[in-house]
């Protein structure tokens, strides 16, 4: 089968770190009896859930706790069985406070039983099953799956993309998810080609994980419908409008959606929570973490219930060398730095960074020389020098007129930086009052 | 809670690259250059870089004192100014004469409009004009030749004076190669071409600078120089005109200067092509032999122009602003 090497312009080509865990198999971390999980109404992008059950409340794994009314949502399911403790406002890795649901693990994991469906689910039945098991993008942005796959009418579909382009540092857990559960992301990509009347599937993986290409051309090698594109290792590969111009050489128009140009991108992860949920009826209740970063004593990535406490897991696995200089919950280019390991594993929780004060160096920020990196570096052609000019001095206006809202976030402006400035930051400060100003 | 940590923005981790780190690429592109202007023009070039070396660094760290800025005066930026202010001086240029440029480059050029990246002309330029408003005599009319270390330098004129004031000279292959090595009269820094070229391979290898401005400012000048000959249509000799005089030095280290050449693509391709439309203008049109100081000066008021003209565009959007 022949493999054809794709990328887009621009971008940046930051050490991987992925040799610190991508050799390793994932090992299963299971909740302590009487251990404490913490569900989030909030794991997803859109409406908050509402708790549907009440302290005191005994539950069965995978069976909802939370959920919503509004289309834009994806209901929360309890990890463990064991009974409700109570439901508080929590913390969750994003920074945001919400209500959540404590569940006391019993240790006994008794499966809450779905009525079965008809043996081939109809298009309404299998986004309604992703749904009810709370899929959402594991990737990290946490887009509700059954949404995304339901794009709306008009749009056709012709290409759905797998991204298996990990990016971001330090992050392998799709690299190990297409390397272990290979099998199982061809069958949930089967699951989304069903959706869509002749859409091909392309799985797309940097070069930089040849062992997982070979391993998924092996399992495709029957397959019409499927292919396997190898992208170049550059960061950010992985971003969804920028693997799609990889792939298709078409740009996502500006503010619009991949359907604008036929195609559906889903995480690794994403399609085998899809297998899961469509195949075997089982909610979203675990996620693969990455952990690793300096001051890790074992890193790897580890398969962990939602729900349990980043402090657990890092004890669980040995914990610190040394006490940590910077906590990171996501990958180093866009995910959060967080003040406490107490907080859950939600569903967007693909990494936990532990970095001595080497790895998270933070100089202070010096005068511009405009030499020009930034622009040439911007996966989205902005001119970020401009833009941050914009925002120092208040121009909000000019702002939006240099498209700073075309921002894609990816941080390779500031990291390409000689000056160290804050790029990246002030843009997306900005970026992100001027939208909630506009949806106001 | 017992620890605190670091609590920063995205993205968490940077690129090791710093302001000292490409300075110190530009001064290791300019050492070639400086070893030739040594040993063509005797220890009076030695002098001349060290001594303006010294006051630019020397004026900027006076003028962070008396203005109460925090200094960064290691940054390397005026160490590079003088260099370049230097190499720019002609080898019989007195020593205050390095001082004035350093205070014209530093000072009033480079401070007074808000220091490093804020400048809105090269600094080494604008005190080269200066310089040669005010002392022309000094600067452009004793001209001397290059010999090993300077010992048998005698008085002669630049190979661009000799083809301006004589368009019916006849170029030897000596005069070529004489340019090309640097075995002539000149500024101190800019008769040798292959250590020039040398720095500017290397910057490119560094990526340092684009090829953008320097493919199409020595572009520029040969066609049109060639085309545009001094003896009519087609009679230039573009070779030699790319080789003598300051263009590789203005095309590598001077038009790419970042405080003042475009940081867009197609911005970069026009001050390129501007600078060597001038530059051939000047030269063969002008009153003066050399027109690669003033066309980069002219250029560098175009800067903020094409930043805003040439920008390139958005992902996902179409020229005019409207949706795909």
């Amino acid at each position: 089968m022949k493999i054809s090497t794709f990328t887009f312009p621009r971008g940046i080509h930051p050490h991987d770190h992925k040799r610190q865990t991508d050799f390793k198999p994932t090992e299963k971390i299971l909740p302590a009896v009487g251990e404490l999980m913490t569900c989030p109404m909030v794991q997803h992008l859109g409406a908050p859930c509402e708790p549907v059950v009440a302290a005191g409340e005994s539950v069965l794994l995978g069976q909802k706790v939370g959920d919503s009314d509004k289309p834009m949502s994806a209901p929360v399911h309890a990890s463990v069985s064991g009974v409700v403790k109570e439901i508080r406002t929590a913390l969750t890795p994003t920074g945001i406070t919400c209500k959540a649901v404590v569940i006391e693990n019993d240790g006994l994991d008794n499966p809450f039983t779905r009525t079965a469906n008809a043996p081939t689910p109809s298009r309404k039945e299998t986004l309604s099953l992703i749904r009810e098991a709370g899929v959402v993008g594991l990737g990290g942005a946490g887009f509700p799956t059954h949404i995304k796959l339901n794009p709306p009418p008009g749009k056709i579909v012709k290409h759905v993309i797998v991204n298996g382009s990990e990016c971001e540092p330090y992050l392998t857990t799709d690299h190990r998810a297409m390397l272990e559960d290979a099998e199982r992301l061809i069958s949930g990509l089967k699951i989304i080609l069903t959706l869509f009347d002749d859409a091909t599937g392309i799985i797309a993986v940097e070069n930089n994980k040849q062992n997982a290409i070979d391993e998924l051309a092996r399992h495709i090698r029957n397959e019409s419908s499927i292919q396997i594109a190898r992208v170049i290792t550059k960061y950010p590969q992985g971003a969804e409008k920028q693997l799609i111009y990889a792939l298709t050489k078409r740009e996502v128009p500006s503010g619009g959606l991949p359907a604008d140009v036929g195609c559906v991108v889903c995480n690794v992860d994403t399609v085998i929570a899809i297998e899961r949920a469509v195949h075997r009826k089982r909610s979203l209740v675990r996620r693969i973490v990455t952990v690793a970063g300096g001051v890790v004593k074992n890193p790897g990535n580890y398969e962990v219930r939602l729900g349990m406490s980043y402090r657990s897991l890092v004890d669980r696995i040995g914990g610190f060398t040394q006490e940590p200089y910077k906590l990171v919950s996501g990958g180093p280019m866009m995910g959060v730095a967080m003040y406490t390991l107490d907080v859950p594993v939600t569903k967007t929780s693909s990494a936990l960074l532990c970095f001595t004060k080497a790895e998270a160096n933070f100089p202070p920020e010096r005068d511009c020389i405009r030499c020009g990196r930034c622009v040439d570096h911007c996966p989205a052609r902005l001119m970020p020098l401009v833009l941050n000019q914009n925002v120092i001095y208040g121009e909000d206006e000019e702002f939006i007129k240099n498209h700073g809202l075309d921002c894609i976030e990816c941080g390779s402006c500031s990291f390409v930086c000689p000056s160290k400035r804050y790029l990246a930051q002030s843009i997306r400060a900005a970026r992100r009052t001027a939208l909630a100003a506009r949806k106001r | 809670m017992d620890n605190r940590y670091l609590v920063t923005s995205t993205p968490h981790i940077l690129s090791d690259d710093t302001i000292e780190k490409i300075m110190r690429d530009v001064l290791i592109a300019l050492t070639p250059s400086a070893i030739m202007a040594v040993y063509y023009f005797g220890l009076k070039a030695l002098g001349l870089i060290v001594l303006t070396v010294a006051a630019c660094v020397g004026f900027e760290y006076l003028y962070f004192r008396l203005t109460k800025r925090p200094n960064t005066i290691t940054d390397l930026s005026a160490v590079v100014t003088g260099v370049l202010l230097a190499f720019n001086l002609p080898p019989t240029a007195p020593f205050w004469m390095a001082i004035v440029g350093a205070f014209v480059a530093i000072v009033i050029t480079k401070q007074l409009f808000g220091g490093l990246g804020q400048n809105f002309m090269n600094p080494a330029l604008a005190a080269r004009a200066f310089l040669m408003a005010a002392y022309t005599p000094q600067m452009a009319s004793t001209w001397t030749t290059a010999s090993p270390f300077g010992f048998d330098a005698v008085a002669t004129a630049t190979p661009l004076s000799i083809i301006k004031e004589d368009p019916g000279y006849i170029l030897s292959s000596n005069d070529v190669l004489n340019a090309l090595l640097g075995n002539t009269a000149g500024c101190i820094g800019e008769t040798c071409a292959l250590a020039l070229i040398a720095g500017g391979i290397y910057l490119l290898a560094r990526k340092i600078i684009s090829w953008r401005v320097p493919a199409t400012y020595i572009g520029t000048v040969f066609i049109l120089s060639t085309v545009l000959g001094r003896n009519g249509f087609m009679t230039g000799a573009g070779w030699y005109e790319i080789l003598a005089g300051g263009l590789m030095m203005g095309a590598f280290f001077m038009a790419t200067d970042y405080a003042t050449s475009p940081v867009n693509d197609w911005g970069k391709i026009i001050m390129g092509v501007g600078c060597g439309i001038l530059t051939v203008v000047i030269r063969n049109y002008g009153g003066y032999p050399e027109g690669v100081s003033y066309s980069i000066l002219i250029m560098n008021l175009f800067v903020p122009l094409l930043d805003k003209y040439c920008a390139a565009r958005v992902f996902g959007t179409k020229k005019a602003g409207q949706k795909l």
